[in-house]
């Protein structure tokens, strides 16, 4: 199992008040799977999606990650498990505007410690992979919405993680691009990696293999048919 | 590491204006450290050239009372217990470790009734050398000629003049062969003496001149020290000048030929022979000179804290503004310590170019301080070490609480922040 969530509890604190944010959430997923997560804003999904990437504790329950338990890790170590199995996309992209394509894609790789020359190998294979070969010395203000997705999942993957966490992958895009960088997903889990996609929108959760609702901080799954209909 | 310095190099380029005014304040500071530092270095090489002079080396060892020379004259009889230096404590001098050369001379200063013709030489000081004296205190005579064994031998009435008291007796005339007259005594010129290397000291002010020339400039009379009794009646025990082998050896040399010499002394006379230490007098000159300075440095260094406040005030907008870039770099990997030197390699290549740019500007400005007003300047390169590694501190020193802010951003609230 890739990733066991047992019995997650998250409270966040509002003044004096305690507001559960997640109620006892049990999420397994194994590897290779393409799973979405799904719900409306203050649903908790967010709050999931920061545990799942790492960035944030529960307050209460289990949580492994390839068989290690993230609870015992410490702080400082949490930035190498990010680092190394996880890979993030975001809704608004977060490239670095003055830096090209190739050098946005190459910057978890200066935290690896990989040497300039191998840096820049695996930055453009990584682009080739999502399609953007010819771009590689492009700023992010000369590539469409799409293409700066495509450098952003290229940087998550310059690692080789086992996990994508995809946070509302397609929010800023139109329909079109939306469809090119779903394609994409699909394309990488059929490589074999595990996609976790979050989303409030069913058209884009539907293309996931399997569905989890969220909804006031309790999932629910829907079977393979509900999600084929 | 090398990725920090691009990055930062890249942050401060695009922000031309602001990078430039956030250094301005390191720059202004450095550059008056600089220029008072180089005004301070110059001022010391002056007054050691001032006073060490062409490099000849030469000791005075002086009878004296305390800290001061006793000069014997009618009024200032020779003390008890002080003998004649002879030839053989002469030779002993040459034997201390960096005693190059020695010569015993007698002196009288504010010497009185010397005369060519109707001009009178007031306040002249009258020589009565050995033949080593010329080569030891570095003149050469280079008009006429020395003084010859048979001189010495025979008590000729001869005498060399300095420049000073050839051109105040003689203004144009050629005083070779003529006669003078020294306390009803005629004396024939066969020689005027000059310093060998051309060295005049640099005078800026009054003091100087007081400090470098005092009353030498009254003109020299040399006799040779055979016939000193001819002018001065009796037999005086010598002032000792002595040549050291480098500039080092001044002190030490001095002091033994001085401790030699006062182990002739006999009784219990308070004049004893001292050298006189030039170092001493060169380190005092300067410490004068740096205690007054030092004080501006001081009050230059409150405008690199200035500048470092608005380093860190920068860092800390910088900071804010990239609280996206923060969160990212987060996410992906970037461990605190990365976050942490980023920013401060920022700070510091900041802090640095100020810091290189004020060493430049300070030079400039110290120079053209010296054309406009005659200061001395030197370049002190120990100071532009210490100045550009002390930016760089600065750099370290200010720019960690916004660096450290920013590695403890937390990445979630940073994402989130648009």
């Amino acid at each position: 199992m890739l990733l066991e969530l047992d019995h997650i509890y998250k409270d966040y604190l509002q003044g004096s008040m305690t507001v559960p944010a997640l109620k006892d959430v049990t999420l397994h997923v194994e590897e290779g799977e393409y799973l979405a997560i799904m719900g409306p804003s203050g649903s908790g999904k967010s709050t999931l999606m920061n545990i799942i990437g790492c960035l944030d504790k529960p307050t209460k329950g289990s949580f492994k990650l390839d068989g290690r338990d993230m609870l015992k890790v410490k702080d400082s170590h949490m930035a190498d498990v990010r680092l190394h199995s996880l890979g993030f996309v975001f809704q608004n992209f977060q490239l670095l505007p003055k830096e090209s394509a190739i050098d946005n894609v190459a910057l978890p790789l200066i935290y690896a410690g990989v040497p300039k020359r191998e840096r820049m190998k695996r930055a453009a294979a990584a682009l080739e992979r999502v399609g953007l070969a010819e771009r590689l010395h492009f700023q992010p203000n000369q590539l469409s919405g799409g293409q700066k997705q495509r450098v952003a999942i290229a940087r998550a993957m310059v690692n080789n993680p086992k996990i994508l966490l995809a946070d509302e992958p397609t929010g800023a895009l139109d329909s079109k691009s939306s469809k090119a960088i779903l394609e994409l997903f699909g394309q990488l889990n059929a490589e074999g990696v595990t996609v976790i996609m979050i989303t409030h929108d069913s058209n884009v959760a539907k293309s996931a293999r399997r569905i989890v609702d969220i909804f006031d901080g309790e999932i629910s799954e829907r079977s393979r048919q509900e999600v084929s209909q | 590491m090398l990725e920090n310095v691009r990055l930062s190099f890249q942050g401060i380029w695009s922000h031309k204006m602001r990078s430039f005014l956030t250094m301005l304040g390191i720059i202004i500071g450095i550059a008056s450290i600089i220029s008072i530092v180089s005004t301070i270095q110059g001022t010391n090489d002056q007054i050691r050239q001032n006073l060490i002079g062409a490099g000849n080396n030469a000791v005075e060892i002086n009878l004296s009372q305390g800290q001061t020379n006793y000069e014997i004259s009618e009024w200032n009889p020779v003390p008890d217990g002080i003998p004649v230096i002879t030839e053989s404590i002469r030779q002993e001098l040459l034997n201390v470790d960096g005693v190059e050369d020695a010569s015993l001379y007698n002196v009288r200063t504010y010497a009185e009734g010397i005369y060519y013709q109707n001009s009178t030489l007031q306040g002249a000081q009258v020589y009565g050398i050995d033949q080593h004296y010329f080569n030891t205190c570095g003149y050469i005579v280079r008009t006429g000629r020395e003084f010859l064994d048979e001189d010495y031998e025979q008590y000729r009435k001869v005498v060399i003049l300095d420049q000073t008291a050839a051109s105040s007796l003689f203004q144009e005339e050629n005083p070779l062969g003529k006669t003078i007259e020294i306390d009803s005594q005629p004396y024939v010129v066969v020689g005027v003496a000059q310093q060998k290397a051309g060295f005049e000291p640099v005078i800026n002010s009054e003091e100087d001149y007081d400090t470098y020339i005092g009353d030498e400039d009254s003109g020299i009379v040399y006799m040779p020290s055979a016939s000193w009794c001819i002018a001065y009646m009796y037999d005086e025990p010598q002032n000792v000048v002595i040549k050291a082998q480098t500039t080092d050896d001044m002190a030490s040399a001095g002091s033994k030929c001085a401790d030699i010499l006062n182990g002739y002394i006999t009784g219990d006379s308070d004049v004893r022979y001292r050298a006189r230490d030039v170092l001493e007098t060169l380190e005092q000159l300067q410490s004068s000179s740096e205690a007054m300075n030092n004080q501006l440095i001081w009050i230059a260094s409150i405008s690199l804290l200035v500048g470092g406040i608005g380093v860190m005030n920068i860092m800390l907008v910088s900071v804010t503004e990239r609280i996206s870039e923060i969160g990212l770099k987060k996410a992906i990997g970037a461990k605190k310590r990365s976050i942490l030197g980023q920013f401060l390699t920022e700070a510091v290549v900041l802090t640095s170019m100020g810091g290189i740019i004020g060493v430049v500007a300070g030079i400039v400005l110290a120079q053209t301080v010296s054309r406009m007003s005659g200061t001395p300047v030197g370049i002190n390169v120990t100071a532009i070490i210490i100045s550009v590694v002390f930016s760089m501190l600065i750099g370290i020193i200010f720019g960690l609480l916004p660096s450290v802010k920013a590695a403890n951003l937390n990445p979630i609230d940073a994402l989130r922040h648009e």
